[in-house]
């Protein structure tokens, strides 16, 4: 990705001697059985954990227009001076979403780290 | 003489955005460069350019007037749009970048294989994008006509040739950089404007934006029942169709991997909560002066003279006149170049060298839209934008969808979707475009198929699913193998060929 520029100075060393973890990686080059079971971990954990964000915002904020309509009393209350469905839908949401996607690159990336381990690679 | 600040806010946009392309023009050599910006954009800078791309003339000018006429239930379309994209980081992506596409088409043919689907998807980006470049264009001449007092043609002409020029000459990387400054100047612009008539309010001891109107505080449609279809069928519009607009999506392809691909969407959704935070105020100090604009698009622009006449006044419309010209200058751009791309690799480059084929394409891009915003100069701003965002949800959200997480997609399935949701929406919309009103079933057929994506969605999903079991046995047989691109982290070291 550092294409441009003049090219990196790179320390020239003999071979690495440690013993060194094979990469299970062939497994899912070549499709096989066990590689499909990798991928599936990987996959279902990423699905869940998009499935319980979308979730949450289904519930909280997609449930907003809900109890707007079933508790109209809500309209008339205000929270200093301020309508709560103007405070609630003008101010409050936009932080509660960044929190949510915040969480989720969160976690995302710590199934990705742990898929990474799996595969016998440490994380650069 | 209340010309000259407007005047000024214009030319020094256009000035801005040229040179700043011209800059990046030096720094774009490739046919790499003009697409994807050879991958190296980072996540703040690609926020911003996102953040910049997004917010058009409907958020900048749109959003703040219809809270003022209608209330609280309009403030679902910022919040909406600023939610589609947790939806898209949540479900597209890092998948998106990993795929290795340069835009949609691209995305679908090496998912499902088949040169059918690919055509399909180009026609609806094709169809999208025009769609949402014609009421930029058109909110342009709405704009210069209310700061310049010129005529209606200019503003569309005048944004259509600095577009042209713009991406036609550096292609997406001098874009980056133009839509990175579009974003803080749009913030600026209505931030710095809203902050001083926030303190002369303070000093002019007027009474708040009491809510003379018993329903300015509801965020439901009017109407009952009907009122919560439209406004559950809009939030399903918004949340779903933002991962689908051409605009957006060919910007992922612009990260390095997928990590900085979800870290830029995270940043977007920042930036876009910061600057959805601003329209609001105006609908509220517009609400406490009591202001009465001519077109309610306006109020952003009529505002500042309201509040503060004189000079003080002249200089902050200039401001927001710059936000607003910088609003319709960066969208347009990012459709411009999502629609030439695909008209390049489908079309042009088969007959012309790289770079010809690209600035052909743009030439098309931008004229086609051009040419009906001046032919039908009232054709409903909002409206085509909201349609826009219909036709995406129904259309390219399954697709992205399904094809990202679930194996068994099949060519067939994908069209047979595509064309559920592209035709269901699309009629819809146009039956309302065209006729608005049939009074059938105490008005319940013009609510549901006024605001068609609550049933064009899941139709489409449907289709998609059902018509791939259906077809099971002719699944791409790559489709493991493309979904382990898809979702292995660019750390463990894959055949990615």
């Amino acid at each position: 990705m550092t294409e441009q520029g003049s090219p990196r100075r790179v320390r020239v060393t003999g071979p690495d001697r440690r013993a060194r973890p094979i990469p299970r990686t062939g497994d899912i080059d070549e499709a096989s059985p066990l590689g499909g079971v990798y991928l599936g971990s990987l996959l279902r954990e990423q699905l869940w954990l998009a499935a319980r964000v979308l979730g949450l915002l289904t519930v909280t904020v997609g449930g907003l227009p809900l109890l707007f309509f079933l508790a109209p009393g809500l309209d008339d209350v205000r929270v200093a001076g301020v309508p709560v469905a103007w405070l609630v839908l003008g101010v409050l949401v936009y932080p509660w979403l960044v929190l949510l996607g915040w969480h989720y690159v969160r976690r995302a990336e710590r199934n990705e780290r742990d898929f990474a381990e799996l595969m016998g690679e440490v994380e650069r | 003489m209340t010309q000259l600040p407007g005047l000024v806010a214009v030319v020094l946009v256009s000035l801005a955005t040229l040179a700043i392309g011209s800059w990046g023009l030096r720094v774009s050599r490739t046919t790499s460069d003009f697409f994807v910006a050879s991958r190296t954009v980072r996540p703040g800078l690609n926020a911003s350019a996102i953040g910049g791309e997004y917010l058009s003339a409907a958020s900048f000018l749109g959003v703040a007037g219809l809270l003022l006429t209608f209330g609280a239930e309009m403030l679902w379309y910022p919040i909406g749009w600023t939610a589609g994209y947790l939806v898209l980081l949540v479900l597209v992506a890092a998948p998106l970048r990993r795929s290795g596409a340069y835009t949609l088409p691209d995305f679908a043919e090496a998912r499902l294989d088949s040169r059918r689907v690919r055509h399909v998807c180009s026609v609806l980006v094709v169809a999208i994008g025009w769609l949402y470049l014609l009421p930029q264009f058109e909110g342009a001449g709405l704009t210069l006509a209310a700061a310049l007092d010129a005529p209606r043609w200019v503003g569309p002409v005048v944004v259509g040739l600095v577009v042209l020029v713009s991406v036609g000459s550096g292609g997406m990387r001098s874009i980056t950089f133009v839509q990175a400054f579009q974003y803080w100047l749009k913030l600026t612009a209505l931030l710095v404007p809203a902050a001083v008539l926030l303190v002369v309010w303070a000093g002019d001891r007027v009474s708040g934006p009491s809510a003379t109107a018993a329903d300015w505080s509801v965020p439901l449609g009017d109407g009952g029942a009907q009122g919560l279809y439209t406004t559950y069928s809009l939030v399903l519009a918004t949340f779903l169709g933002t991962m689908g607009l051409p605009h957006v999506v060919v910007r992922f392809y612009t990260n390095p991997d997928g990590r900085a691909a979800r870290r830029t969407t995270l940043a977007v959704l920042a930036l876009l909560g910061v600057f959805y935070l601003l329209p609001p105020v105006y609908a509220a100090l517009g609400r406490a002066y009591g202001a009465e604009p001519a077109a309610s698009d306006s109020l952003v622009l009529e505002l500042p003279r309201l509040v503060v006449p004189g000079l003080v006044g002249e200089v902050l419309t200039g401001m927001v006149t710059a936000g607003a010209f910088a609003a319709f200058l960066s969208t347009s751009s990012g459709l411009a170049i999502a629609v030439s791309g695909v008209l390049t690799q489908d079309v042009t480059s088969k007959r012309l060298p790289d770079l010809t084929a690209f600035r052909v394409a743009t030439v098309v891009a931008v004229a086609v839209p051009l040419t009906a915003a001046l032919l039908l100069p009232d054709f409903g701003v909002a409206r085509a934008v909201g349609l826009a965002f219909a036709v995406a949800a129904s259309t390219f959200c399954p697709l992205l969808v399904l094809g990202i997480w679930w194996r068994g997609l099949t060519a067939a399935g994908a069209v047979a979707g595509l064309l559920v949701g592209g035709a269901g929406s699309v009629a819809a919309v146009g039956w309302t475009l065209a006729d608005g009103s049939s009074g059938w079933g105490d008005g319940w057929v013009d609510v549901v198929v006024g605001q068609p994506a609550a049933w064009s969605v899941p139709l489409a999903f449907a289709a998609m699913v059902l018509v791939s079991r259906a077809t099971a046995s002719r699944a791409p047989a790559h489709a493991l193998r493309f979904m382990v691109r898809l979702h292995t982290p660019e750390t463990v070291d894959l055949d990615r060929s």
